[in-house]
């Protein structure tokens, strides 16, 4: 293994430096020497992260070492993680491309992605970290039945994985294209293997660093690029928006509540969705067992939340300063006809403002980033789909606590490479999807079937089995029946000529039936094994109060 | 870890006292962030009209991005505020406790 990655990285290295050297040489114009400019940054990237992927290997060999990084992660560096791994190429791209065409809306959006972080921080990190060892299932299973409330965990976790995964994939492919001038099925292939090594050789420990290395590099690109846009205004809001509602087609509408939360159902489902789906994403709630005890999993929540709003912030004025310098310059639209379609469509207002601002340089700086940024959310999320499987499913279920260490962290590897070839399947075949509004649904599963089990099991001594079952499976199958009769698939995949289920945002709908149904199927359930796991309830009050029992962190990276 | 300890610490007063003033205090914040994020969220559903307004004639920032660039510093600063409060006072009243139920099995 050790050879494979080293041959790996030398020939990485020497693709930067060919790339280097074949560039001016072959004479080129100028959008193919942005290519290089790119290519060559997006090279150092991997090659580092690779590097670290080589050290981190030799460093995962348990269970605990290859889900937690051993619990050694400090605060600060789980809260850049965090930030790493919930910014995803949709945030940077979709958001910012949203905020170009719609204004005050995508800052609406921005809002609910961040309103929930303090919500996890108040009612969920410290218990989170005082009960949960590798996956959130950890908790919802602890004082109830392993196998049943497992699996269904686990399954609600791969559906959200699955989801966010399309998203993140078709990202990658249309950036990739765009910029590297690969074919968007080469781009696919590209970002699944390089998942498949992270994740699978570097386990946790490698996935914490490439999170970190690209959130240090987003956040520095991004603000490089806001400040250089920013500066034509001379850093003034109220000359921005002047000069934006001056030449955008909505005028000084752009700054209204607009088209994508035009009836109240939809504004109030998305703020549900956004809000409580951030807290029931698994690779998110996976973090929060890196670190060593909960004063270091609140401070993770400190700093991950101060830099998702700041950079929330950040993209919102490119967004803005987009409309200007990108949708004023013939040079970005297809035939030069401003107001046309956009070079490389409507999410790569991001990157146009890069070169506008910044040269080609800047151009190939945030095109890495963005490549970098989808590496590391897919691998967050193959290795927390993994640990549903391998955790919950193999060593929890299937072999019933009997599985070696070796064993599992083996099957974990193969359902790593298994989810990148899924990935990679369903990265093509969606590739003509809405890369931001992919996410919503995501976050609309994830809010109706992982959100609305764990927070009654930590708060909520009256859950048993049969309510936790009910309420898990409520979400999931309601919240994919929603998507699945929305205009996104029944329409727009099937064909079908209206939708059955007209918003496009489920959590309204969903959540209610989740905790209706854990509700109703626990209070209901009188059986003997009921009883014995709300006495159980006292205990696990009690460790989740204060972390006595809680798993200990094993080593430091 | 014992039943036993577990049931000796619930019965602790100081740990009862722990619970319901860290409660109290987790519940409070949560209570502002909810009622603010979705009194937001519902202007937005009713009253487009005022958010997409300036703040004052002569003024261009709108009333709905200063509302919303408000809370999100204010976000941070309740939850700057929380991990402090946590870490200076409930973190060593549950030191306390644990402390004390570790010394009584000795």
């Amino acid at each position: 293994m050790r050879q494979v990655l080293l041959s790996v990285f030398v020939q990485l290295a020497l693709m930067a430096q060919m790339a280097q050297a074949a560039g001016p040489a072959a004479g080129v114009t100028e959008k193919q020497a942005t290519n290089w400019h790119a290519i060559v940054m997006f090279v150092i990237f991997v090659g580092i992260t690779l590097g670290i992927t080589y050290w981190a290997a030799n460093r995962t060999k348990t269970t605990s070492d290859f889900y937690t990084a051993g619990g050694g992660i400090t605060g600060f560096q789980n809260g850049l993680a965090i930030a790493g791994d919930y910014m995803s190429a949709a945030t940077l791209l979709g958001l910012s491309a949203m905020a170009y065409a719609q204004g005050y809306d995508a800052y609406i959006y921005m809002l609910a992605f961040f309103a929930g972080w303090p919500i996890i921080l108040f009612l969920m990190a410290e218990r989170l970290r005082n009960l949960g060892r590798f996956t959130f299932a950890d908790i919802t299973s602890y004082r109830l039945s392993q196998s049943s409330v497992r699996t269904m965990a686990a399954i609600s976790s791969l559906v959200v994985v699955v989801f966010y995964l399309i998203a993140q994939m078709v990202g990658a492919g249309q950036l990739i294209k765009l910029l590297f001038g690969l074919d968007y099925n080469i781009a696919i292939f590209i970002v699944g293997l390089l998942m498949m090594v992270y994740v699978a050789f570097g386990g946790m420990v490698a996935t914490t660093w490439v999170q970190i290395i690209k959130a240090c590099m987003l956040l520095f690109g991004g603000t490089v690029v806001a400040v250089l846009a920013f500066s034509q205004f001379g850093f003034s809001l109220s000359e921005l928006f002047t000069r934006v509602e001056s030449v955008h087609k909505l005028g000084s509408k752009l700054m209204w509540p607009g088209n994508l939360l035009a009836d109240p159902v939809t504004a109030i489902s998305l703020g549900l969705g956004l809000m409580f789906g951030t807290a029931g994403l698994p690779h998110i709630l996976m973090r929060f067992f890196t670190v060593g005890n909960a004063k270091e999993a609140r401070k993770s929540v400190l700093y991950a939340n101060g830099f998702v709003g700041y950079f929330f912030n950040v993209i919102f004025i490119m967004g803005l300063c987009a409309v200007v310098i990108v949708g004023q310059n013939p040079a970005f639209f297809e035939g030069g006809t401003i107001g046309g379609k956009l070079i490389g469509g409507g999410n790569m207002v991001a990157m146009h403002l890069a070169k506008s601002v910044g040269g080609n340089l800047l151009l190939g700086f945030l095109a890495a980033v963005a490549f970098a940024t989808i590496l590391a959310v897919v691998a967050g999320l193959a290795l927390a789909g993994a640990a549903a499987v391998s955790h919950d499913i193999y060593a929890r279920v299937i072999r019933k606590g009997t599985a070696t260490e070796k064993e599992e962290v083996n099957v974990s590897r193969i359902t790593t490479v298994a989810l990148g070839l899924l990935a990679i399947i369903l990265g093509i075949a969606f590739e003509k999807m809405n890369i931001a509004f992919m996410v919503g649904l995501a976050f609309g599963v994830a809010a109706a079937a992982n959100f609305p089990v764990l927070i009654l099991s930590m708060y909520w001594k009256g859950l048993t089995t049969r309510g936790a079952l009910w309420g898990g499976y409520g979400g999931v199958i309601s919240s994919v029946i929603f998507v699945f009769f929305s205009k996104s698939v029944w329409v727009d995949v099937i064909g079908m000529k209206q939708a059955l289920f007209t918003y496009t945002q489920p959590a309204i709908f969903c959540m209610p039936i989740a905790f209706g149904l854990a509700y109703i199927m626990s209070v209901t359930d009188n059986s003997a094994r009921a009883q014995a796991e709300k006495e159980a309830f006292e205990d696990q009050y009690v460790r989740a109060q204060t972390g006595l029992g809680s798993a200990a962190p094993s080593s430091r990276h | 870890m014992s039943s036993e300890m577990y049931e000796r610490i619930r019965n602790n007063p100081k740990f009862i006292k722990l619970v319901q003033e860290r409660g109290k205090f987790q519940w409070t914040l949560s209570a502002i962030v909810l009622i603010m994020f979705y009194g937001y969220f519902m202007l937005i559903a009713f009253a487009p009209q005022l958010l997409g307004q300036k703040i004052a004639t002569g003024s261009m920032w709108p009333i709905g991005y200063t509302i919303e660039l408000f809370l999100f510093v204010f976000f941070w600063f309740t939850t700057l505020y929380y991990v402090q409060r946590s870490n200076k006072v409930y973190d060593d009243m549950a030191q306390d406790v644990v402390k004390e139920a570790q010394k009584e099995v000795i």
